[in-house]
């Protein structure tokens, strides 16, 4: 668990033939209500891949279900082309899945490099904080992601802007050996400049071999960063794009009428 | 020592911040609202200027000497208030808690045919301590009643205890030398002096332990001259305290515990993963529990410490006084701990604060009770003084956040 890479360089995979994470027919229910029904869905490491929909499409469910906060009903979930369970958010930060959720959970009156390791601090022998081996990584794994607007790593998190927040939250998913970073509505409360910042980060993370899922509304900055889309639309995946190959209308398009299968329950929805 | 280390590169060659960045950085935070220490010693300034005035006896060796005794068990109390403080809950049972400590020690050292060694009573009162916080602490993260709810149950049922450990006996009178001497003797003047060097010698060598440290790792060092500053900044100040006390009848015992515990706990906050777990769940909670740390264990064990330090406050109120009664642990013992901890500068709102906030705080608190009983003032003036005191602590602390909040650092 202490172990960690540096997030530079050495994490060139081709996108490969094999995805790093795969939901095959993945179901689930809360009671009456068929929160997500079959969906398919693969991430590839060196590709940013959108899930797209519409509020309560099934978008946070998919979320929690790969983090392991929900258990899936059916359908499995493949690893690396091999099936896991996961049972809690401990299980998929073993397999090296982050998630930056949307409000980000930083400690306001914590600096830099003390909300990067939060909860995995780096002790001496003599068990006292090895604060200066805590810094220097900090400073490295935010130089290798191009993270240059923040002045210093011992300012507290409270005198940061929106994007070097989210910025410090990228980082810090990133730094613990995680192969598959999902990103929660990362540009959801930024201004321009900051989610022009937030986007490159996200394009250098898959630069550097990551596989990065990003769950957003905004169709603007997911055909800016994307390579492939995919829509979720009343708990079921209706479409899929290569974002090369398509035009935000399509994507629209599919969001508000794509084609449902029939599932029991969900007939009234289906025809509204 | 320099033929056993290895050489490092000279601290010269390293990078250090100028000083005029040093100076830039500390003005923003003030501005944005981090005092700091700042406040405190002003208002301790102001503090001595008026009694001085007032009464050319306030600032003498011998009152010197009586402050430091008669703030030392609000400076330990305060200690432990800081730790639940920091977590943004609050232990008002902090006053009979330190009363149940008293008593027991004392009952434990009664020459009753019962009599335990003292390090035996002392570690049971400890003990006890240690098992209350921490009956608190599950309470109140298991069940789910708000700290202060409970800690309101635990004051009136720990009055309840000290009561029924007294019984019909009224008053116990100490009967240990030890336990006595923590605050009715006094380190002997020499020794005094070496303590003293001891200490800026032991800061000194962990400053520039520190700086080798972080110059062999190419980080960026404090300029040179602020952390001569810091050190000779102690060496003086400590100085003057000893100088001041030998002059009268030295520097108490109790003055001792003090700087130790301030030490040692200052280490548990600053520089232990549990410390820094503190401020994480103290500045939000939810992203210390995702980040895997166990919220409800931190919140017992600070609690536990809090009634601990209770406890050696306790003790140490009972050696000053020489015995114990029925009101052990009432009066002003509670308010003005949580007020210590609160004007020496620690938020009410939770993830603020530093244990030196209780001795600073400890000892305003100290200076107006003493100043003012020098006056001859009552205790109903007293305590409408240390109110409005209080008052202004927190009302300083509500107006930085402010700041903060306005300068985006909220």
């Amino acid at each position: 668990m202490t172990e960690t890479t540096d997030a530079g360089g050495s994490r060139e995979r081709s996108p490969g033939a094999v995805p790093i994470l795969e939901l095959r027919g993945v179901s689930k229910r809360f009671g009456a209500v068929q929160a997500l029904h079959e969906v398919n869905f693969d991430v590839r490491a060196g590709e940013v891949t959108a899930l797209v929909g519409d509020n309560g499409a099934g978008k946070s469910v998919t979320i929690k279900c790969i983090a392991g906060i929900y258990p899936i009903d059916e359908g499995e979930i493949l690893w690396d082309g091999r099936p896991v369970t996961i049972s809690g958010p401990k299980d998929s930060a073993a397999l090296g899945i982050e998630i930056v959720y949307q409000d980000l959970a930083l400690a306001d009156n914590l600096d830099v490099v003390q909300n990067m390791y939060l909860g995995r601090e780096e002790v001496t022998p003599l068990r006292a904080l090895d604060e200066t081996k805590m810094e220097r990584r900090c400073s490295e794994t935010l130089a290798s992601l191009s993270v240059t607007t923040i002045r210093s790593v011992r300012q507290t998190v409270a005198g940061l802007s929106g994007g070097q927040r989210q910025s410090i939250a990228v980082a810090k998913a990133v730094m613990w050996n995680s192969r598959l970073v999902i990103l929660d509505e990362p540009t959801a409360a930024l201004g321009v400049a900051q989610t022009r910042q937030v986007l490159d980060l996200v394009k250098r993370l898959a630069e550097q071999g990551l596989a990065v899922m990003l769950v957003s509304h905004n169709l603007h900055d997911i055909f800016e960063v994307a390579d492939n889309i995919t829509v979720l639309r009343l708990g079921q995946d209706v479409a899929r794009f290569k974002t090369s190959e398509t035009t935000q209308r399509e994507v629209v398009e599919a969001i508000t009428a794509g084609t449902l299968s029939t599932v029991p329950g969900q007939e009234e929805e289906v025809q509204a | 020592m320099s033929a056993i280390t290895p050489p490092l590169p000279t601290p010269a060659a390293a990078p250090t911040a100028t000083i005029g960045a040093y100076a830039r950085r500390w003005l923003d935070n003030v501005r944005g609202g981090e005092l700091g220490s700042l406040p405190i010693i002003l208002g301790l300034l102001i503090i001595a200027v008026v009694f001085q005035v007032q009464n050319d006896r306030f600032l003498t060796a011998g009152n010197f000497v009586n402050l430091m005794v008669q703030g030392a068990p609000f400076a330990l109390v305060a200690m432990g208030i800081v730790f639940v403080l920091l977590l943004g809950e609050i232990d008002l049972s902090v006053g009979y808690v330190s009363g149940v400590g008293g008593v027991l020690t004392a009952l434990l050292l009664l020459p009753d045919g019962s009599t335990v060694p003292t390090s035996v009573a002392i570690v049971a009162a400890l003990g006890s301590g240690v098992l209350i916080g921490a009956l608190h602490g599950v309470v109140i993260t298991k069940v789910g009643i708000p700290s202060f709810v409970v800690t309101l149950a635990g004051l009136l049922a720990w009055n309840g205890v000290v009561l029924l450990l007294i019984g019909s006996r009224g008053t116990v009178v100490l009967q240990d030398d030890f336990v006595i001497g923590f605050a009715n003797d006094f380190v002997p003047k020499g020794a005094a002096w070496v303590l003293m060097l001891l200490a800026v010698a032991g800061y000194a060598g962990v400053q520039l332990w520190g700086l080798r440290k972080r110059a062999s790792a190419g980080l960026v060092n404090d300029p040179l001259l602020i952390i001569g500053l810091r050190i000779v900044g102690l060496l003086v100040a400590l100085g003057f305290v000893v100088w001041v006390v030998n002059q009268d009848r030295g520097l108490p015992y109790v003055a001792v515990l003090v700087g130790v515990l301030l030490v040692f706990w200052t280490y548990v906050l600053r520089r232990t993963r549990f410390g820094r777990h503190v401020y994480a769940v103290g500045g939000n909670a939810e992203a210390a529990r995702r980040a895997g740390i166990d919220v409800d264990r931190i919140k017992i064990i600070c609690f536990a410490i809090c009634s601990l330090m209770a406890v050696v406050g306790g003790i140490v109120l009972a050696s000053r006084l020489r015995s114990v009664d029925t009101n052990a642990g009432g009066g002003a013992i509670l308010l003005y701990s949580i007020a210590a901890a609160v004007i020496g500068g620690t938020s009410l709102f939770g993830g603020r604060g530093h244990i030196k906030a209780a001795l600073l705080g400890a000892l305003v608190i100290a200076s107006i009770d003493n100043g003012l009983g020098l006056l001859g003032l009552s205790s109903g003036t007293k305590f409408v003084v240390t109110g409005v005191v209080l008052l202004l602590a927190v009302a300083v602390d509500s107006i930085s956040r402010r700041g903060r909040e306005q300068s985006g650092r909220a």
